[in-house]
């Protein structure tokens, strides 16, 4: 039912995948969709916006919005360290290319993960809601999220999410 | 709508010629005679045939050659001008434009269009039998040939019958006249020598190259004169007319449109050529060609003035480019990122202490800024297409409504944004129809007053310290003030003990749904318009007022900013974030003492000079917490009517800086209104003050209601 193609990820066999951190889990990206990685910079705050959207930063001229992924999956937002980073990522919006900033807590590595070591998201278990999940790939015996950035950094949704935010205020 | 850009370049070119078109049509009406008015519209209509064939567009083909056709004998004289003719055509012009708007969209043409299709053909056509009388000479439809053949051609084993037989095959040999000129008496004559001339005339289709063509073999012996018919002429003048731009040599826009043969041509230039080894002035090949009897007088004169224009377009062409808005806004990007570099410099020089350097960044700084502004100004287009699209309107609408108006148009020079111009349109529109429709007087009314019977409607613009103001003024009997004011107390906008200034009175017509008019006519009435008008204007940060004198007229001023790019803003600190006020809504800033500072915690509004001044702590409206700081100040600002004042930590100053819109992810976003990155390198966000006081009037009224 997921289908690997997505969002311009490519459609080989091989593909690269960066791997990064989140509090202790491990998460994957198809490197494709990432522009590059920042060291985290200085964020202005951006008010009466969902609690995950950090801010914006300055990327070479042009204002990038950036979203704090461990509170859009729920959990509390990482300390910020020495390893602390900010991923550029293209996602799709009503057919316009832009980019989203994420925050991540330190980036490990780029790997091979091919299709056939794929596994379709488990239906229930996961920590983290089921749209997220692009699939598992098998790395070393043991499973790592893929993520399906296009859900994940979905602009309508985080759009949606201040909305609320903003009438509560 | 993935269009292939040779298609969008076509219908740009077609919407660009339409305009062109409507333009010198509506010229003609005042100056009918002019035939490059007319030229020029016949050129539009065969661009668009032609780009249209192209692109396989029939129905646009079919319908242009139609209005071609029509134009064609307007230009002959067969037809004149009359104004029903040029409504004709207008509407003709319209329909290509309906056409033209299905490609975008890929449709099948929609009934009614289809259905407006035959009936203007219909209309077309029936203008063609009225006037289909008028025959042409058919004596003028002939090609004259002079042959001279020389006295070797029959020993050469040329029968000059045999040539005169084979131009029989290309047409009708009309007339074929044998002279005896050259027969010596009876004893002197050679029986090999050929002595006979034949002056022949010819009606044939064929071109002159292929008549020409006939009297390959013999050319060297012999003397031929090809004089093409006069409709000949006419379509040598014509293709000349359309010659494309490509080349601009005089022989080769002769040769192209088939006035001269090649052999004709080198034979010119031979003749050029030994006249210039001949000391003094060479003569010009037109000279030349004409004075050989190759080619009339009027076809040189024709091709001469193609070629001028042909040259003049080429310098034209080569001004303008076009360039994608995106490279532009790519390009005042990264010099704004420039900017910020050099500064960045700047500022670590100073540091460093290095004196020479911190001059060189001081130097590189002004030039980026100077770079900054020009890049800028490349988004800068001239109003005046704006401004012609009004004509059409002003004249179709004072048919509509049985008034004599004219439009007056100045300025149409005056550079402002793309973005502005494009907006610009719609409440320009409000503002004309309205004048026009309640702002001009009935034509008896106006004599009766003792002005002209036509009226006048004036679009003009201006720049006036750093901003453009356009002004849409007439000379009607100018606003009501009474009638506005009893209206307005009517509504309860006004309270009926009030004494507003006539001026205040006149700004209440931009209140929504105001109308004073008794009857709602098709254009205007309906009290909707005025206030949609300044919501549109005040959306490109612009503002409006109005000017009334009672019996002579109303102007209504429009000031917008230069550009929406950059803005001249107001910056304030709320601890470590930095925002930007936009400077025109900044009226004044107070520090606060600390008692103004507890009536604002407990009463949410100041006492400023006698006056209760509703207040918002910006900490408070953004949940930023409480943060102890020593001081606080309010900046009062206005919006429309209202004002009220924001509290903030700091004042840090006046900045110009450039917008950088938010993006999707904060389009719900209120009290934000965009970004703009700061010296530092650090964004800074722009407060949309209606907004914020629209949210803060929001919340409380939902506050109290909860209470």
């Amino acid at each position: 039912m997921h289908t690997i193609e997505r969002n311009g990820d490519g459609g080989g066999e091989h593909q690269q995948y960066l791997t990064f951190r989140l509090g202790q889990e491990t998460f994957a990206m198809p490197i494709l969709s990432i522009k590059e990685i920042l060291e985290y910079p200085t964020l202005t705050n951006v008010p009466l916006m969902a609690a995950c959207v950090r801010g914006v930063l300055n990327l070479r001229g042009s204002v990038v919005p950036v979203v704090d992924l461990a509170v859009r999956f729920g959990r509390e937002p990482g300390q910020q360290t020495r390893r602390t980073c900010v991923v550029i990522i293209e996602v799709q919006a009503d057919g316009e290319w832009m980019d989203v900033g994420v925050v991540v807590d330190g980036v490990n590595q780029v790997i091979d993960i091919p299709a056939s070591e794929i596994e379709p998201p488990p239906s229930f278990g996961a920590r983290l809601r089921a749209d997220f999940i692009k699939g598992m790939g098998k790395v070393d015996g043991g499973f790592v999220v893929i993520l399906d950035c296009g859900q994940v950094l979905s602009v309508h949704e985080i759009a949606e999410l201040g909305v609320a935010n903003t009438r509560a205020a | 709508m993935d269009l292939n850009p040779a298609l969008q370049t076509f219908i740009a070119e077609c919407q660009e010629l339409l305009t062109q078109m409507e333009e010198s049509l509506l010229q003609l009406e005042n100056d009918s005679g002019n035939r490059d008015l007319l030229d020029a519209v016949f050129r539009a209509a065969h661009t668009i045939k032609g780009s249209a064939g192209l692109f396989g567009f029939d129905p646009i083909v079919r319908f242009t050659h139609q209005v071609e056709t029509l134009l064609d004998r307007l230009r002959d004289g067969e037809l004149v001008l009359s104004s029903a003719l040029s409504a004709l055509l207008l509407r003709c012009g319209d329909h290509i434009g309906a056409l033209i708007l299905p490609i975008t969209t890929d449709a099948p043409l929609a009934d009614d269009l289809i259905n407006a299709d035959a009936a203007l053909s219909a209309e077309l056509a029936a203008i063609g039998t009225t006037d289909a009388a008028a025959g042409t000479d058919v004596a003028a439809d002939l090609w004259s040939i002079s042959l001279r053949f020389g006295p070797e051609v029959l020993r050469n084993g040329m029968d000059p019958l045999s040539f005169i037989r084979y131009l029989s095959t290309l047409g009708e040999l009309v007339e074929v006249q044998t002279r005896y000129d050259r027969l010596p008496s009876f004893t002197e004559i050679d029986p090999e020598a050929c002595y006979l001339d034949f002056d022949i005339r010819l009606r044939s289709d064929a071109d002159r190259a292929t008549i020409d063509g006939v009297f390959d073999f013999v050319r060297d012996d012999c003397e031929i004169l090809i004089q093409p018919p006069t409709s000949h002429t006419e379509q040598v003048l014509e293709r000349i007319a359309e010659f494309p731009a490509n080349h601009t040599l005089l022989g080769e826009i002769l040769v192209a449109s088939t006035a001269l043969t090649p052999a004709q041509l080198d034979a010119g230039l031979a003749a050029q050529q030994a006249a210039t080894d001949v000391p003094g002035s060479a003569p010009p090949l037109g000279e030349i060609l004409v004075a050989g009897g190759t080619v009339a007088p009027v076809v040189v004169d024709a091709a001469l003035d193609r070629q001028q224009q042909l040259r003049q377009q080429k310098s034209q062409d080569n001004r303008l480019i076009r360039v994608d808005a995106d490279k532009l806004d790519q390009l005042i990007t990264l010099v704004g990122e420039l900017v910020i570099a050099g500064s960045g410099i700047h500022a670590g020089a100073q540091r460093a202490g290095l004196s020479d350097i911190v001059e060189s960044a001081a130097t590189l700084a002004r030039l980026v800024e100077e770079v900054r502004d020009s890049a800028l100004g490349l988004r800068m287009v001239q109003i005046g297409p704006t401004f012609q699209r009004f004509q059409r309107v002003v004249r179709d609408v004072s048919r509509e409504i049985g008034k004599d108006i004219e439009l007056e148009i100045s300025g149409g020079d005056t550079e402002l944004d793309k973005t502005v111009v494009e907006r610009i349109g719609d409440p320009l529109m409000h503002l004309v129809r309205n004048a026009m429709d309640h702002g001009i007087e009935p034509t008896e009314q106006r004599l009766a007053a003792g002005k002209t019977a036509r009226a006048r409607v004036g679009l003009h613009a201006y720049h006036d310290s750093g901003s453009i103001v356009i002004e849409v003024s007439d000379d009607g009997g100018g606003l009501n003030t009474e009638k506005i004011r009893l209206k307005a107390v009517e509504r309860g906008l006004l309270s009926a003990s009030a004494t507003p200034t006539t001026q205040e009175i006149n700004q209440l017509i931009f209140e929504p749904g105001f109308s004073t008019a008794d009857a709602v006519s098709n254009l205007s009435g309906r009290g909707v318009g005025m206030d949609v008008v300044r919501r549109n204007i005040e959306a490109l940060r612009g503002t409006i007022d109005i000017d009334s004198q009672p019996g002579s007229g109303t102007t209504v001023r429009i000031r917008l900013p230069l550009t929406l790019a950059i803005i001249d803003g107001f910056l304030v600190g709320l601890g470590a974030a930095r925002y930007v006020l936009p400077l025109d809504v900044v009226v004044e800033c107070i520090e606060l003492s600390a008692a103004d500072r507890r009536a604002v915690t407990d009463q949410g509004f100041l006492n400023i000079r006698g006056e209760a001044l509703p207040v918002l702590r910006l900490r408070d409206a953004f949940d930023l917490g409480d943060h102890d700081c020593r001081r606080e100040n309010i900046v009062v600002v206005r919006f429309g009517a209202l004002k009220a004042g924001l509290v903030v930590d700091e004042l840090l100053g006046e900045l110009q800086t450039v917008i950088k819109p938010l993006g999707k992810l904060f389009s719900f976003l209120q009290g934000i209104s965009g970004s703009t990155i700061l010296g530092s390198g650090d964004v800074a966000l722009i407060l949309d003050v209606p907004g914020l006081i629209k949210r803060a009037e929001a919340h409380r009224s939902q506050g109290l209601s909860v209470a």
